[in-house]
């Protein structure tokens, strides 16, 4: 009886890992998907949080793409893991805090790992050489092989044919002659797959998944490690630095201020791990402090909370200061002028 | 009491998708086929991430519900 040979195709929810997925499936080879959760990935969050797109359709696109090729899909949980790659990378960042040669490393070691427990027999990745310029090129294809671990059980479907044989290909698992040689920076090759396949939906590429990759978001993490003295964070942390105005009027704190409606109700379940506050007398955004604060910060950052808010040109605005053990008291400030609010304070 | 019977609750409140779906997908790992496991969720992400997670891996979406800004889902733990 002939063996059924057993893939982990590591899926983002992007085109590439798709027709990488489906390139295999095509040779009669079961596959499954995996999908690794840093905690730093773009996937629906602030769509979820803000108002104004709460009608916009929502949709993990990994879970998507998995449903469309009928295949299982496994989410792995790896923020605690990840955070000595994002602390410590070998091979450096990118144009911001993104350090994507030593995460893709990172993500096939862990989908090595799993094909090993889950008794599977090859690893694929949607990678084609040229597509990105820090982890897919020529020459880190390989590095990502042997760092990894997974040597030539790591397969690229899409650019197997400019890369040398790996073990599914010479030991006859899978045709390499029905795999591809994409290269470069060009969308032309995969869309033209994708027609063939019959793919009429999905996902566009949109400058990378990872908040990482996002200059304001990076300046945000920064900001966050230097005002704790080291490089340390949980999921909260990073999730609230995807949310509202961050202002830093003092070294010593912060403050989160919602811009809309669903971003203050998300805030708000963040109520009793912060000091809060939020306009009474006016419409206004809730905002929480983050640091510890001395005498007069907690009128400077009502001020500037009342500045965002509908009051901004009134005398006064009254606000509700909320302590983390459910205490309130009542506040009442001049809004901070626009031309007070230094530049320097928003990250 | 057999499995169907008993409901395991998973307070995914305040977790953005896809921690949702992680934290039932680690209660189903632990469970047998057959129970119920409910998923109290705030990002409404979650009322289209857990079915379409119930569905590929082969599990069945029972009830989903919102009440206010809290969405609720039961699905039953399939075969392996």
């Amino acid at each position: 009886m002939t063996k059924q040979y057993k893939a982990a195709a590591l899926i983002s929810g992007g085109l590439d890992s798709m027709l990488a997925a489906r390139a295999i499936q095509e040779q009669g080879i079961y596959v499954e998907g995996l999908n690794f959760f840093t905690g730093f990935c773009v996937e629906g969050h602030t769509h979820a949080i803000r108002k104004k797109d709460q009608n916009r359709p929502k949709r993990n696109n990994a879970l998507w793409v998995a449903e469309q090729l009928g295949m299982k899909l496994h989410f792995v949980d790896v923020i605690e893991e990840y955070k000595e790659v994002l602390f410590n990378p070998k091979h450096g960042y990118g144009a911001h805090l993104n350090p994507c040669l030593d995460c893709k490393i990172f993500m096939v070691e862990k989908a090595l790992e799993w094909i090993k427990e889950n008794e599977f027999d090859f690893i694929i990745t949607g990678e084609v050489i040229g597509q990105r310029p820090k982890s897919q090129r020529k020459e880190t294809m390989p590095v990502i092989a042997r760092e990894s671990g997974a040597g030539g059980l790591l397969l690229r479907p899409l650019c197997a044919k400019n890369l040398p044989a790996t073990i599914p290909e010479q030991e006859g698992w899978i045709d390499r002659e029905a795999l591809f040689d994409f290269s470069g920076r060009t969308r032309k090759p995969q869309m033209a797959l994708a027609e063939r396949y019959g793919f009429t939906e999905y996902a566009q590429p949109a400058g990378g998944c990872c908040f990482l990759t996002d200059a304001q978001y990076s300046v945000k993490l920064t900001d966050l490690w230097k005002s704790r003295g080291s490089k340390a964070y949980e999921l909260d942390d990073i999730m609230l630095l995807k949310v509202g105005r961050h202002l830093r009027p003092k070294p010593e704190f912060k403050v989160i201020i919602s811009r809309e409606e669903g971003e203050g109700k998300f805030l708000q379940g963040y109520k009793n791990q912060y000091v809060s506050l939020k306009t009474t007398s006016h419409a206004g955004p809730l905002a929480l402090l983050d640091g510890q604060l001395e005498p007069g910060d907690l009128e400077l950052a009502a001020r500037m909370v009342a500045r965002y808010s509908q009051g901004r040109n009134a005398e006064q605005v009254e606000l509700e200061v909320r302590e983390k053990d459910g205490t309130t008291r009542t506040l009442s400030v001049t809004p901070l002028p626009p031309s007070e609010i230094q530049k320097g304070w928003l990250l | 009491m057999s499995a169907s019977d008993e409901v395991v609750t998973v307070d995914a409140r305040r977790l953005l998708c896809p921690m949702p779906v992680i934290r039932v997908q680690n209660e189903v790992k632990k469970s047998p086929p057959g129970t119920r496991i409910r998923a109290i969720c705030t990002d409404p992400g979650a009322l289209s991430d857990i079915p379409a997670w119930a569905r590929i891996n082969g599990h069945k979406i029972i009830a989903t519900e919102s009440l206010d800004d809290e969405h609720i889902i039961t699905l039953e733990v399939g075969e392996a």
